[in-house]
């Protein structure tokens, strides 16, 4: 078994020869593509979207290969801190947040304007793993050991969904839900929460929702009855997609994008542009570029040795999946608008130094794949 | 130990294919359905985006031109000066109306409403400033545009009555469209469209209106134009001009003639029916109405006793009086009654059971035959004829000659101005009475029920000067036409004419004295005179010393009226001519309406007359 006889590199050097190339090359068309789209969407134009997207990226590809350097003990070792301080900006958003069309999302550290639920995103998997990696394989699936996990996921989850962000609450549940699922739980727990669940949800869907979140969902489900209201997004969306035919209108020469039938475009919407521009092709080839990405974290998974860095990989796959699979669902109108955007390719800072950072952990992941931690290390490891 | 982390290393990779298979399942359903939006469902939504994207904006057409019959324009188009804001252009546009006001009167109450437009649409739509500007202050704007930011000039089309007063209810007017008109219309929606509302501009709407042009424009999401693809529209095409057998020269003359009296006068083509002049006076500005009348202004013109909105020559209903008596004269040489020279004596008076039927010469005019009974306007004379040929022949014979009729002259014309020549059966339905004889001598004499418009006296008489069934028209008709005949005796027509004519040119003719002739050398004209009685002097008010007409006020006077032709040899032209409230036709209608024939004899709008006596014109009335 070749796997396990690799040894750890510990020099830069070795590190960087460890380095997968071929992700990293991945990763960097996929921005370009977003620079790209961004320079279309503004009519043509670097400013105001397409030159600090490209730049925050190339600052964001390079904090993915530092990140990727440090070993895996680093990242066990802040695991709960930085999912404890998470938490406090997440009660911090609930005291001190800025309301940013109507969704209290951000906060403010000096110049620095941050989302809290995006490095909780990170925190959570990084939690998750560090907890499973400390538990001996017999107890996941007994009560004690589901405790710790459940709780660790719904806490952040209701504090995100009060903002009210039920797109990155979802995003969370189902990102630990993974995790939990690839810990080895049980099939006889996996079936009873599943069947649990789907008796739980209509109830959720009647009381726990906001009001603009179930209309938001209904009007998903038939945007025709309301071009002009809620249902507006969708069904410009659809027509943008769907007029852009085999092959597209061609580069800028989108009518829906460029006409601004679609506002806000740059941001969650800047898939429909491509569809729009360059058709099925175009967006095939796209979704073609994330999938090569997501088996590349798949395999990364396999190989690694530790439950820490299995888990890890596959909770950040997991989010970067739905957060391509929620995006294109939603501008092709197979799931309610919800505020998910493009991985790398739509607008916005925050969200993207999310990915690259998970990805850089991903990358981290496959350069330190020998590597077998110690349980149980101390809190800083 | 070992054994148990191959396992559960098995058991993560199976589960790590699981999430990769459910991970590309998903990928494919993603796929599917941009297969389905991109390629099966394409052309639905290439359509919808291409609603989204093209936008047709309306191009009015322009409206036709009204010619009389030599050319001369009477209704066009003229360029509306208009300046709009571009707010978006303009920065702050409080600061640029600011600005524009000291080039043009903007009052701070029209600036602040500007400001409120502004407010209310979208920062690129135009917001009018001023419409119709004079060209002193448009060209003083443009020239200071450069420091008038989003300020922009504009040239329209706006409706303009050269000749208003004279025209005003020929052409009538146009209007914007009103809501209930309007309705969904998209051109009659239109700001600068305007549609036709009375006269030839109403009836001849379709003609004129042409059709609305589209030119196709792409828009972004806000409405806003990006660009105009010209080659995909559809221009406008222009409506088609009308020629009217008005002759301009006629009508301004005919205008000018009647003055400040209230009347009305109408000159048609004996010919062919062409109407060469139609005129109600007073009139009124139709250019008022094109940019939307003031109530003050409206209201004005509908109070004024003069009623000078409304068309007296096709639509005023007068008594015709003594100028029927040619008519029942004809009548009555056609049913044999009587002949050409019999003689019927007139003491003054005559009684009918106990009822005094009087002339109007108190003093009679002794034993007169037919063409002493029209020149001297005899009444017992037609008392006489009218009871020996009875109302029905009498009915018959003005029924021929057009009263009672009416008339499509290119202007619609209400049922009611229909007029009434009455008979038997129309009394027994109008006030169930059976009919009497003296019933019959009011008619013969042209009192009574009768009452005729100023358009159907001037037809009568064109059929009488040529025994032919002419009828009106406003517009243009082709020469040589082949009116139908009345089929009445030419001999009878002749001495009916002779006495017409006799009126004027022989000593005793009723407009013998008082007009001297048609005022053009070895040229002769035919006519009659009518006083159509408004109010009886009762014995009472002459006791108190009423006399005469002067006495009365204004408004009881009798109208006056004079229906002739010209040249008498060879008859082209007929008029009609109703002064109201002028007391006795002799005195105020015979004048106006002879020296509107004369002009019409000069000026010779059909080109049949031939030449006169150079010297013609200077033998004015003396």
């Amino acid at each position: 078994m070749a796997v396990f006889n690799q040894s750890v590199p510990r020099s830069l050097r070795s590190k960087l020869f460890e380095v997968n190339w071929a992700f990293v090359l991945l990763v960097l068309l996929i921005g370009s593509i977003g620079v790209g789209m961004l320079y279309s969407v503004a009519g043509g134009d670097w400013s105001p979207w397409a030159i600090r997207h490209g730049s925050r990226f190339m600052v964001g590809v390079v904090m993915m290969l530092v990140i990727a350097l440090f070993p895996p003990r680093f990242w066990m070792g802040i695991a709960y801190p930085s999912y404890l301080g998470a938490l406090v900006l997440l009660v911090g958003v609930e005291l001190f947040g800025l309301t940013i069309m109507g969704a209290q999302r951000w906060i403010d550290i000096g110049p620095i304007r941050m989302q809290p639920s995006e490095i909780m995103k990170v925190a959570l998997v990084l939690a998750l793993a560090r907890y499973y990696h400390d538990l001996p394989a017999e107890k996941v699936s007994s009560l004690g050991g589901l405790l710790a996990p459940a709780a660790m996921i719904t806490l952040p989850m209701l504090l995100i969904l009060k903002q009210p962000d039920l797109g990155t609450a979802l995003l969370l549940g189902a990102t630990g839900a993974a995790i939990v699922f690839m810990s080895g739980l049980s099939w006889r727990i996996i079936w009873g929460v599943l069947v649990l669940g789907s008796i739980a949800a209509p109830i959720f869907l009647k009381y726990g929702l906001k009001d603009y979140q179930r209309a938001r969902i209904f009007t998903f489900l038939n945007p025709e009855n309301d071009p002009l209201g809620a249902g507006y997004h969708i069904l410009q969306s659809k027509i943008a997609l769907g007029s852009g035919g085999l092959t597209g209108k061609g580069y800028m020469q989108g009518t829906q994008a460029q006409l601004r039938f679609l506002p806000e475009m740059q941001t969650d919407f800047i898939f429909t542009m491509l569809g729009e521009e360059f058709g099925l092709v175009g967006g095939i080839c796209v979704l073609a570029l994330y999938a090569l990405l997501l088996a590349n974290c798949l395999s990364i998974a396999a190989s690694c040795k530790s439950t820490f860095l299995r888990l890890m990989v596959m909770g950040i796959t997991t989010t970067f999946a739905l957060y391509i699979f929620i995006n294109v669902a939603m501008v092709s109108g197979m799931a309610p608008v919800v505020g998910v955007p493009l991985p790398m390719i739509s607008y916005g800072g925050t969200v993207m130094l999310t990915i690259l950072a998970g990805l850089g952990l991903i990358m981290g992941a496959h350069i330190h794949r020998a590597a077998e931690p110690p349980k149980g290390a101390g809190l800083l490891g | 130990m070992r054994r148990d982390k191959q396992e559960a290393q098995a058991q993560f990779n199976r589960r790590v294919f699981m999430l990769g298979g459910l991970g590309a399942a998903a990928f494919g359903g993603l796929s599917l359905r941009l297969y389905q939006l991109q390629v099966q469902q394409q052309d639905r939504y290439r359509l919808l985006s291409d609603d989204n994207q093209f936008n047709f904006s309306l191009q009015p057409p322009s409206r036709g031109t009204i010619f009389d019959r030599n050319g001369e324009v009477i209704a066009e188009n003229r360029d509306s000066y208009r300046i709009f804001i571009v707010p978006e252009q303009s920065g702050d546009p409080a600061i640029v109306l600011n600005r524009l006001a000291d080039f043009m009167p903007l009052s701070q109450n029209r600036r602040e409403r500007i400001l409120r437009d502004i407010s209310r649409s979208p920062r690129f739509r135009p917001v009018t400033v001023a419409e119709d500007v004079d060209w002193e202050t448009f060209s003083r704007v443009n020239l200071f545009l450069p420091d008038l930011p989003g300020i922009t000039p504009d040239v329209g089309e706006l409706r303009a009555y050269p000749m208003p007063q004279a025209f005003a209810h020929i052409v009538g007017y146009v209007q914007s469209a009103p809501e209930e008109v309007a309705g969904d219309d998209p051109l009659l929606r239109h700001p600068g469209f305007r549609i036709g509302r009375s006269g030839i501009e109403g009836s001849q709407d379709e003609t004129l209106r042409g059709r609305a042009g589209q030119l196709k424009v792409e828009v972004n999401a806000t409405g806003r134009v990006i660009r105009e693809l010209p080659q995909q529209s559809v221009a406008a095409t222009q409506g088609q001009n009308i020629h009217l057998s008005i002759d301009a020269r006629i009508q301004r003359y005919a205008t000018e003639r009647l003055g400040a009296e209230s009347g009305a006068a109408v000159c048609i083509d004996v010919r062919t029916g062409e109407l060469i002049a139609l005129v109600s006076n007073p009139s009124f500005d139709p250019n008022l109405f094109v940019t939307g009348i003031s109530g003050e202004d409206y209201r004005a013109l509908n109070e004024n006793d003069l009623r000078p909105l409304y068309n007296k020559a096709i639509m005023g209903l007068y008594s015709p009086a003594s100028t029927i008596k040619g008519a029942m004269a004809l009548a009555a040489l056609a049913k044999g009654v009587i002949t050409p020279s019999e003689r019927i004596f007139c003491g003054g008076s005559t009684r009918l059971g106990n009822r005094e039927f009087h002339c109007w010469r108190r003093q009679g005019h002794g034993h007169v035959n037919l063409h002493d009974g029209i020149k001297t306007s005899c009444d017992l004379y037609f008392y006489e004829v009218a009871a020996r040929m009875g109302i029905e022949t009498m009915h018959d014979m003005a029924t021929r000659l057009g009263l009672g009729e009416l008339f499509d002259i290119g202007i619609p014309i209400p049922d009611r101005a229909r007029g009434i020549f009455p008979n038997e059966q129309w009394k027994r339905a109008r006030y169930n009475q059976g009919w009497s004889t003296g019933d019959t001598y009011n008619t013969g004499i042209g009192q009574g029920y009768t009452l005729v418009s100023p358009l159907q006296l001037a037809v009568m008489t064109a059929r009488l000067a040529t025994g032919k069934a002419i009828t009106p028209t406003l517009l243009r008709r082709p020469d040589g036409l082949d009116v139908p005949d009345l089929g009445l005796n030419p001999d009878h027509v002749r001495r009916v004419h002779e006495a017409m004519v006799a009126v004027v040119h022989e000593p005793g003719g009723t407009s013998h004295y008082s007009l001297q002739g048609l005022g053009i050398d070895g040229v002769q004209m035919a006519g009659k005179t009518g006083t159509s009685q408004v109010y009886s002097i009762t014995a009472e008010e002459r006791a108190r010393g009423v006399r005469s007409q002067d006495d009365l006020p204004w408004r009881l006077r009798d109208h006056g009226i004079f229906v002739g032709y010209a040249p008498a040899s060879n008859p082209q032209y007929a008029v009609s001519v109703v002064i109201e409230h002028g007391g006795g036709g002799t005195r105020a209608a015979a004048r106006p309406a002879r020296d509107i024939l004369r002009e019409l004899v000069l000026l010779d709008p059909a080109g049949r007359i031939g030449p006169l006596p150079s010297d013609a014109q200077d033998l004015g009335e003396s």
